[in-house]
């Protein structure tokens, strides 16, 4: 494994010597291509996230982000290694860990509001809290006049909100976000970011945020850090530490700088896996929206 | 717009839609009658009675009790037989769902039983029950439980892997996910095994009825039998029409209504 490069845009506090709330440690992922080959998906990665700390992980498509989500929510297995939650390796999936699928994982069958009432039950909320306590996240991600209305009558940014408010309405202690706001248009994906930055400065609680993305601003608006991952087979590049104080712009020098930083550190490794033949077509390598 | 306009408008506005649903099928219904009658006037032998005919010969069937009789106890054993085998078949398809083994070898099985024309049933079905309601009910039951259970076994594996991942993310967890997710996601797909069963459930027990004679339980099936061997060509129409609109009505006010509003609701349903 290449060493990671640790680079400080700004001076932040000393690294947390806290136990970590999630730790990776050589993991790797391997699956079974459709031609029957066997294929890295993720090689060796190692990283922590610490309690109530945002981490995005940023890489070129295919480069193994999603197998990493599916494994810390529980959904996969690692092939080696370790990934550990509160020093516990993962056994499953739980309420404790919410995650934001790319595509909105809403029940068609249940309104807006259903929807989140349907995690609260499932986490044991009285049937009468559960009314309000869907009420309060639904007018706190801006839909609070949708709430009885079905999730196809929602554009696919509103559903998004929808499965965002879902997602924190059960008070989870660890928000997983696999590339929640790729597939939304410009807009919609810059209201969202503002809306995931005003829960940061608004929450309640040591909730810990770990979203992997393949766009550099995405990152860089959210991310207390980020980790940079190679082209597939998918390792640790670098590691970027963003001071900037929230709620951020792309306008921000210190946020534009960490753009233009990563963005370059990732063109260089598209081309470089390019150059090498990787084995697999990159078709969407960086994701400038 | 005046407050005393407004109810009269929505009241226009309600007549014409119910004029736009039913208009197409009045007409299309009007339509084989005018056929039917063109037809019956053109052919000079007894064979086809025209619509008049056999108008005649169902109210005199309502008069002396021999239709709406046997419609009771046609319909007593179709509902019977079809909650039977809608049970049977929804449980056989969701075990058969959740278990690969079970699935691999009882599918075969069940494939084969919806290919068997439910005709064949009846000899077997007459040596083991006797020429009795049984032997009607079980013809039944087997003519329409595989289409149950095939509908039912597709409903449960075609429901979207996402939103199992999102339940599971969620905490549901074996019998959870399966009440709050994966049946509800499933529910479309049911309701078109319960459309597909009561088709099967029809036609197998007309068959049934038409070919054992029950001692004391004519239903309709038995009804086309007796006026057969009479020859009696209009009142077999009649017979024919009672049949075929039970079967319509049942499907429209009740299965296709149902599979479009949860449809709708899903947001499944295009309207056109």
């Amino acid at each position: 494994m290449s060493e990671v490069i640790t680079t400080e845009v700004t001076p932040t506090a000393a690294p947390d010597d806290r136990a970590p709330k999630i730790a990776v440690r050589d993991l790797v992922k391997t699956r079974r291509s459709t031609r029957g080959s066997i294929v890295t998906a993720v090689d060796h990665v190692s990283f922590d996230v610490h309690i109530g700390e945002f981490v995005c992980l940023l890489g070129p498509s295919g480069c193994g982000k999603t197998s990493i989500i599916n494994i810390l929510a529980g959904l996969d297995e690692p092939t080696s290694g370790k990934v550990l939650l509160d020093g516990r390796p993962i056994a499953g999936p739980g309420p404790d860990r919410a995650v934001l699928f790319q595509e909105p994982a809403l029940f068609p069958w249940l309104s807006v509001a259903g929807n989140v009432e349907l995690a609260l039950k499932l986490i044991g909320t009285s049937p009468a809290e559960r009314a309000a306590r869907a009420r309060t996240w639904l007018t706190n991600v801006g839909l609070g006049s949708f709430a009885d209305v079905q999730p196809h009558e929602l554009s696919a940014g509103m559903r998004q909100r929808a499965q965002l408010a879902r997602a924190l309405a059960t008070d989870p202690d660890v928000l997983l976000g696999d590339e929640p706001f790729g597939a939304l248009d410009a807009q919609a994906r810059e209201l969202l970011q503002d809306e995931v930055q005003r829960v940061l400065l608004e929450r309640e609680g040591p909730k810990t945020f770990f979203f992997v993305t393949h766009n550099v601003r995405e990152a860089a608006l959210l991310a207390d850090r980020v980790l940079v991952m190679s082209a597939a087979p998918g390792r640790l590049l670098e590691e970027v530490r963003i001071g900037a104080p929230r709620p951020r712009q792309l306008d921000d020098v210190l946020v534009a700088r960490v753009v233009s930083d990563v963005h370059e550190l990732l063109m260089r490794e598209v081309a470089r896996a390019r150059a090498e033949g990787s084995d697999r077509p990159i078709v969407q390598e960086v994701d400038d929206r | 717009m005046s407050a005393a306009t407004a109810p009269a408008t929505t009241e226009r506005i309600r007549a014409r839609r119910i004029a736009h649903e039913i208009g197409p099928p009045l007409a299309g219904v009007a339509g084989l009658i005018a056929v039917w009658a063109l037809i019956a006037a053109l052919t000079t032998t007894d064979g086809v009675p025209s619509p008049l005919d056999a108008w005649r010969a169902f109210l005199a069937g309502v008069r002396d009790g021999t239709i709406p009789d046997a419609t009771v106890k046609t319909m007593i054993r179709l509902v019977f037989s079809f909650i039977v085998a809608v049970t049977i078949g929804t449980m056989l398809g969701v075990g058969l769902a959740l278990n690969e083994f079970a699935r691999r070898s009882v599918r075969p099985l069940v494939v084969a039983l919806q290919i068997v024309p439910f005709v064949a049933w009846v000899p077997i079905a007459v040596i083991w029950f006797g020429a009795t309601e049984r032997a009607v009910v079980f013809v039944t039951i087997v003519g329409s439980f595989p289409s149950m259970t095939l509908a039912a076994m597709a409903a449960m594996r075609q429901v979207p892997p996402i939103l199992k991942r999102a339940g599971r993310t969620l905490g549901a967890e074996g019998w959870d996910l399966y009440r709050d997710v994966v049946l509800p996601a499933a529910l479309p797909g049911f309701i078109g095994g319960l459309q597909q069963a009561w088709g099967f459930a029809w036609k197998a027990l007309m068959a049934a009825e038409l070919i054992i004679a029950a001692v004391g339980v004519a239903g309709l099936g038995h009804l086309l039998a007796e006026e057969g061997e009479t020859g009696d060509v209009a009142a077999l129409a009649a017979v024919v029409a009672v049949i075929a609109v039970i079967g319509v009505l049942v499907e429209y006010l009740l299965f296709n209504r149902l599979d479009r509003r949860v449809r709708r609701r899903r947001g499944l349903l295009v309207e056109g």
